[in-house]
């Protein structure tokens, strides 16, 4: 088994302030997980806000440097630095679908402009038939044409169509990893669905492996294979996506899971959360623990 | 059954734009008849560019042009006294707002000014309409952060130095110091993760309970509808489309959109390959004719593509505009287990 991506005890420190009153914050510390090549699956990141599931997205992509440990990207380091022709190949390899598409196009750019760049930039080339065509294949991808999408601006596509989109821009390369931070939750709810399921089609069918930062339970229970659990820079549980969502057995995570709003019970007006664990989840920050691997596969944070 | 506090009858808003000869007519609202009661929770539920945001526009009394008022009335029955702010001079609607008429904003990084404190901004929003000053102003704002469990340290701070879920408690507090009877809250929860979210949710609910307050509640999330709304109203295309009880809009549904809407939504515990409904929302520059739906409906057939359906009393306090509405079913079984390995 080769491994895609390795990302080996890898923390982030950021120093805030200036000389006098400096301030560290960890956003990540001790990140340790890694995906197949042969196998692509979806791997999802939960967190909250703050907790630093956005900061290993970036690091992962190479835009931040860990402060300790190393992230490798079929056997590569992933860095920051380095020569322009190999951060290119690194960038046709691992590509990025940002949270807001009406945030990710220019407003005054008609949509193809931005396609067409990306297209141009990774094949290299200015033959215009090569680039239309590329352009076509990885919106046929997620289920649009060039045909549709040609001569249109952003503000006339609907959320759904443009993170569409989004998404067919970062395939143009044909990566094996694509990363996906947040990518339904500025979708309309009725769009969303066809969003996650095309993440889901591009894994099964076109074997790629995404991995999937959300804070969104639900959808992360449909579509991953594996996801982490990830409090204030710590990961707390890590497993099989169905046997932690099912069980979970983290204080966060329980917190987690019963945050979710349910329809069962609509218009009761259920809304309290148990202050217990909020307490309880809340008293672990900070503490180091360690991740104990259980006999159903999962690891979750214990505290000595 | 409780009094109303609006009433909107056969309201008609729309974006009229004429620019070097060309006139250009965006049909945001088109046609909204409702009514909140006191006290009550109404959610609107719509996908963006549905017109949710031009009709709380309207209700909110923020009509500016290029949005324009065609035709109906917006009857608001404050303690102060009937009040239409479809018609009303800027004098008499500032004379109700913030007092009678709040709004709790989305995205509250964007709402607070980034360079005045927390307590500036109090100042800026609720001291005209409180009428008090200085010190008995402050007092009476720390009462009322103290409510919403928000230190009074808060009032010193920037924005950028609070958390995602305290900027949004702020916001609350904004809105509701005055104690109004009427508030629109616009997606307060949008941009907030779960834990975080279902407490802004639950304060708002208690909050609203303690000042007997109506709150129109908007979001295109129905999980958040499920939990909140006492009523809900499905906006679809500048018209409402559905209204019913909350529990009868989730279990019983009599509109495709409501429909689909509650079977789209992913639950923990299931694996089955959900529906995703195909097409956009309408141009509405260029609606199509009759219902407005129709094109992504499942169940249309010729009549729904050249009449429009009216709002129609199906059930207690239910309305639905769909011609078949007897055959629409709910698509996901409501009962059904959650937790269900695959």
């Amino acid at each position: 088994m080769t491994t895609l991506l390795d990302v080996r005890d890898v923390s982030k420190r950021f120093t805030m302030g200036g000389i006098f009153g400096r301030k560290t914050v960890d956003a990540v510390m001790d990140a340790n997980f890694s995906l197949s090549a042969e196998n692509p699956e979806i791997f999802t990141i939960i967190g909250e806000s703050g907790s630093g599931k956005t900061t290993l997205a970036r690091m992962i992509l190479g835009l931040e440097d860990p402060s300790e440990g190393e992230i490798l990207f079929r056997g590569k380091k992933v860095s920051r630095h380095g020569g322009r022709a190999e951060k290119l190949a690194f960038m046709s390899q691992v590509q990025p679908v940002f949270q807001n598409p009406f945030e990710a196009f220019n407003p005054l750019k008609k949509i193809e402009r931005y396609l067409e760049s990306t297209a141009r930039r990774f094949l290299q080339t200015s033959d215009k038939a090569a680039i239309d065509r590329a352009m076509d294949e990885a919106l046929q991808k997620v289920g649009l044409s060039l045909k549709e999408v040609r001569g249109r601006f952003p503000h006339e596509m609907s959320g759904g169509q443009l993170q569409r989109c989004a998404i067919a821009r970062a395939l143009i390369p044909n990566p094996p990893l694509l990363i996906a931070d947040e990518p339904v939750s500025m979708v309309d709810a009725s769009l969303r669905m066809s969003i996650v399921n095309l993440l889901k089609s591009l894994r099964d069918d076109l074997k790629v492996s995404v991995i999937y930062i959300t804070h969104d339970l639900a959808t992360a229970y449909y579509i991953s294979n594996r996801l982490i659990i990830m409090q204030r820079g710590r990961i707390v549980e890590m497993g099989d996506a169905r046997t932690v969502l099912d069980n979970p057995q983290h204080p966060y995570s329980k917190l987690l899971k019963a945050s979710v709003l349910s329809t069962d019970d609509a218009g009761d007006g259920k809304l309290a959360t148990d202050p217990g664990m909020v307490k309880a989840a809340g008293d672990l920050v900070g503490q180091a623990g360690e991740l104990v691997a259980k006999p159903d596969g999962r690891e979750v944070r214990v505290y000595g | 059954m409780a009094e109303d506090i609006v009433k909107v009858e056969g309201l008609k808003a729309y974006y009229q734009m004429n620019y070097f000869g060309v006139s250009r007519e965006v049909r945001a609202v088109d046609g909204i008849t409702m009514t909140v009661r006191k006290g009550e929770v109404y959610g609107i539920a719509g996908e963006s560019s549905s017109g949710k945001t031009s009709f709380i526009k309207v209700l909110a009394a923020a009509i500016r042009p290029p949005l324009k008022v065609v035709e109906g009335s917006v009857k608001f029955d404050f303690k102060n006294g009937p009040i239409d702010v479809a018609t009303a001079t800027p004098k008499q609607i500032e004379a109700v707002r913030w007092k009678h008429l709040s709004y709790i904003m989305q995205g509250s990084m964007s709402v607070l000014n980034p360079v005045r404190r927390i307590g500036r901004t109090f100042h800026d929003f609720a001291a005209r309409p409180m009428g008090l000053t200085g010190k008995a102003f402050e007092d009476r704002v720390i009462a009322h952060l103290a409510r919403l469990k928000l230190p009074p340290e808060v009032l010193k701070a920037y924005p950028h130095e609070l958390s995602g879920g305290m900027r949004q408690r702020v916001t609350i507090g904004l809105a509701t110091v005055c104690h109004p009877e009427f508030i629109i809250a616009d997606e307060p929860t949008t941009a907030l993760d779960v834990v975080v979210q279902k407490e802004v949710l639950s304060l708002i609910r208690d909050i609203q309970k303690e000042m007997n307050a109506a709150v129109v509640f908007v979001t295109h999330d129905m999980s958040v509808h499920a939990n909140v709304a006492d009523r809900v109203g499905i906006i679809y295309a500048g018209r409402l489309v559905e209204e019913g009880p909350t529990r009868d809009m989730f279990f019983a549904p009599k509109h495709p959109y409501t429909a689909h809407l509650v079977a789209s939504l992913p639950r923990i515990g299931d694996v089955k390959q959900r529906p995703a409904l195909e097409g956009r929302p309408p141009n509405l520059a260029d609606p199509p004719q009759g219902c407005r739906f129709h094109p992504r409906c499942p169940l249309a057939v010729d009549k729904c593509r050249q009449e429009v359906p009216p709002l129609e009393q199906v059930g207690p306090d239910h309305r639905t505009a769909c011609w078949r509405w007897q055959d629409v079913k709910p698509l996901v079984n409501a009962s059904a287990p959650s937790g269900v390995m695959a």
